[in-house]
């Protein structure tokens, strides 16, 4: 019998864009074990929370979001939620929730581990589900949670009197934290911060809106592993220089005519919502089979904030998707649509998250009506990998590409 | 030419032999689905009905829910295109689909040519689907056709609330512990599928001619319900189980033609 010769893989390059932005969010975590273990305070802090005020203070903070995403990838989400659900927390819940609430409890996951907090930085502006999440953690382990404000903005425009209200939050936010720490606030850093985070989003956002070249020079599932640099470290120069060289090999693919999408592209989808982390094979291999390519996301624009200043910040902050009314979101998703070539939309209504999964319905079909693109929907959890039906996944993304492929006139 | 159209559902398997994609020579429905000899049952029955062989067989298309596990196909088709090829080819005025099969419930929007050009689904809860009506079937101890007949019969529907499977059947259990009359129970299950489907037609917007396809169309009391609820003329044809079947081997005569 002929011995099976494993072929190894050729190591990584340490130039290349998937390289350094690998390094820098396992770093991430690493970095914040290290500064633990020194006895330095670390932070749990949520996603949309301004990155831009531990960094100036050069605090370390860990993402429970990324850290449940990372957990439910790689398979642990099932065993996380049931601990948690032993605990008393409702299936009705937040899957993130579910399993950093797990985490903390338990304080360590084969999958992910991370320190365990000293203080806890939270912000509504991406879900109210997370006060209750941090404050329960918060309680568990008696540490302090500083808690910002940002409510969902029913105009289209940020109000001069919202940004004055998130703007004095942020001000107490740096004052509490400096004196939980120890550590100084200093516009000098600010100001270099913000210009990391200006850097890391400029080349963000332009390297994802390569996706205006037919066929577009990647697979968008790259996109939802390379934002979790974008979540965790903006405020970096590392993550300007990981993303300026992003966006220098899209340029280079579209040129050479290759993409990071290995199938022929027949297909151009937006793929709405978080991704189903617990089924992302599943999920990326039903559209790749089929030559469809998701090419954008709004999470290309998500985590670009772009600003010049404190106040600008302030505004950023309050301009994010989940807090932003139904006509602006639509518009972003609508602009993004027609600049990617986008041929139909597919949406997770995401079990864990009411607030994005409640508007989509109304709001996909508006986008299908501007677009005069088919629509389509599967249930399924971003953490939870009990809420997904394969089969039910399979028979709609096959629906959608033959409405897409009769469009095309291919079987008229 | 002959073409073979195979659905393969989430109860039964279903076969059409169409002849020059015209004239169907023969038909099959076999309750037995993946993993049993139902497909194989369906096509064999269709083969021997029509005389024919499978070497007469141009062209055979595959659809339902089994689509990927039959290997005998030249291609694999959703059934939201077979239904919308098959409903268009009995009814060509057609302008909504509305197929609640074993497991799902699908809105099917068609354009002028007969072309799906949208569609909206069932969640993953089975309410408002054909294993609504087994649960139910099973509680009243009736035959899933004798819901048809015992639905007319009712003086004052039951109005079901529960949207999900399994709390609808406690209140099915607690209204026969009532004393409730059967009839109006079973209209009243009838009516929560056709207010439970309704919203996802209301989603994709009412285009009529609305037809009903999938195994739950041969239930009137459901017809009935849903004419009520969406205020239109529901069109029917005794073969709208077949619908997807029939679909499948249309597309497999356009493509071989």
């Amino acid at each position: 019998m002929a011995e099976e010769v494993k072929k190894s893989r050729p190591a990584p390059d340490p130039n290349s864009a998937k390289f350094k932005l690998g390094q820098i969010a396992a770093k991430a975590y690493s970095d914040a074990m290290e500064a633990k273990k020194r006895g330095e305070k670390i932070g749990w802090c949520a996603s949309n929370f301004p990155v831009e005020i531990p960094a100036t203070l050069g605090l370390y903070v860990c993402y429970p979001e990324n850290q449940a995403a990372g957990i439910a990838a790689r398979g642990g989400g099932e065993r996380m939620c049931n601990v948690s659900e032993g605990d008393g927390y409702s299936n009705d819940i937040c899957a993130y929730a579910r399993i950093s609430l797990a985490y903390a409890k338990l304080k360590e996951a084969p999958e992910q581990d991370m320190p365990m907090p000293d203080f806890m930085l939270c912000c509504n502006n991406i879900c109210n589900c997370m006060i209750k999440w941090y404050e329960n953690i918060a309680k568990e382990l008696n540490i302090p949670m500083i808690m910002i404000d940002i409510p969902f903005n029913p105009d289209y425009e940020v109000s001069d009197a919202e940004t004055e209200y998130i703007k004095a939050q942020f001000w107490d936010a740096i004052h509490q934290l400096e004196e939980i720490t120890g550590k100084k606030w200093t516009d000098e850093q600010f100001k270099k911060v913000m210009e990391y985070s200006g850097r890391a989003s400029r080349a963000w956002i332009e390297a994802t809106s390569q996706a205006k070249y037919v066929p577009s020079p990647f697979n968008g599932f790259d996109l939802l592993n390379h934002m979790a640099v974008m979540v965790t470290a903006r405020g970096t120069a590392q993550a300007g220089d990981a993303m300026e060289t992003l966006l220098k090999e899209y340029i280079d693919n579209h040129e050479k005519g290759v993409s990071t999408f290995r199938a022929e592209e027949k297909y151009r989808i937006m793929f709405e919502g978080i991704a189903c982390w617990p089924w992302l094979r599943v999920t990326s291999t039903g559209l790749k089979s089929r030559g469809i390519n998701m090419v954008t996301t709004i999470y290309a624009d998500a985590f670009g904030f772009i600003y010049d200043d404190f106040d600008g910040m302030c505004r950023a902050y309050a301009n994010v998707p989940n807090c932003m009314n139904l006509e602006h979101s639509r518009d972003k998703r609508v602009k993004l649509c027609r600049e990617n070539h986008v041929e139909g939309l597919l949406v997770h209504t995401n079990r864990s998250c009411k607030l994005w999964s409640g508007f989509m319905p109304e709001m996909s079909r508006q986008i299908g009506e501007a677009c005069g693109i088919p629509v389509t929907s599967f249930d399924g959890d971003q953490a939870d990998p009990r809420n997904f039906s394969e089969a039910q996944y399979d028979t709609r993304v096959q629906g959608l590409m033959e409405i897409m492929e009769a469009n095309k006139g291919g079987n008229e | 030419m002959f073409t073979l159209g195979i659905d393969i559902g989430s109860t039964t398997s279903k076969a059409v032999i169409l002849k020059d994609g015209r004239e169907i020579v023969s038909s099959s429905i076999v309750i037995a689905t993946v993993g049993t000899d139902g497909v194989s049952r369906a096509i064999d029955h269709v083969l021997e009905e029509s005389g024919l062989t499978k070497e007469d067989i141009a062209g055979t298309v595959a659809t339902g829910y089994g689509r990927q596990t039959y290997e005998g196909a030249d291609f694999q088709v959703s059934e939201l295109t077979c239904h919308a090829l098959g409903v268009h080819h009995v009814c060509p005025d057609a302008g909504t689909v509305i197929d609640i099969g074993g497991q799902d419930a699908k809105v099917l929007s068609l354009n002028g040519q007969g072309r799906m050009v949208n569609f909206v689904m069932n969640d993953k809860c089975a309410a408002g689907t054909g294993r609504f009506l087994d649960v139910m079937a099973n509680i009243l101890k009736l035959d899933i056709s004798q819901l048809e007949v015992e639905a007319a019969k009712a003086v004052n529907v039951v109005n079901i609330s529960s949207t999900c499977t399994v709390f609808a059947e406690s209140e099915v259990i607690s209204q026969l512990a009532a004393g409730t009359d059967i009839p109006d129970l079973v209209a009243g299950i009838c009516q929560s599928v056709a207010t439970r489907v309704a919203s996802l037609a209301r989603r994709v917007g009412i285009k009529e001619q609305v037809f009903m396809s999938g195994g739950v169309a041969r239930n009137a009391g459901v017809r009935n319900a849903m004419a009520k609820e969406l205020g239109v003329e529901i069109q029917y044809h005794p073969m709208a189980q077949l619908m997807g079947a029939l679909g499948a081997s249309l597309y497999a005569f356009d493509k071989k033609k």
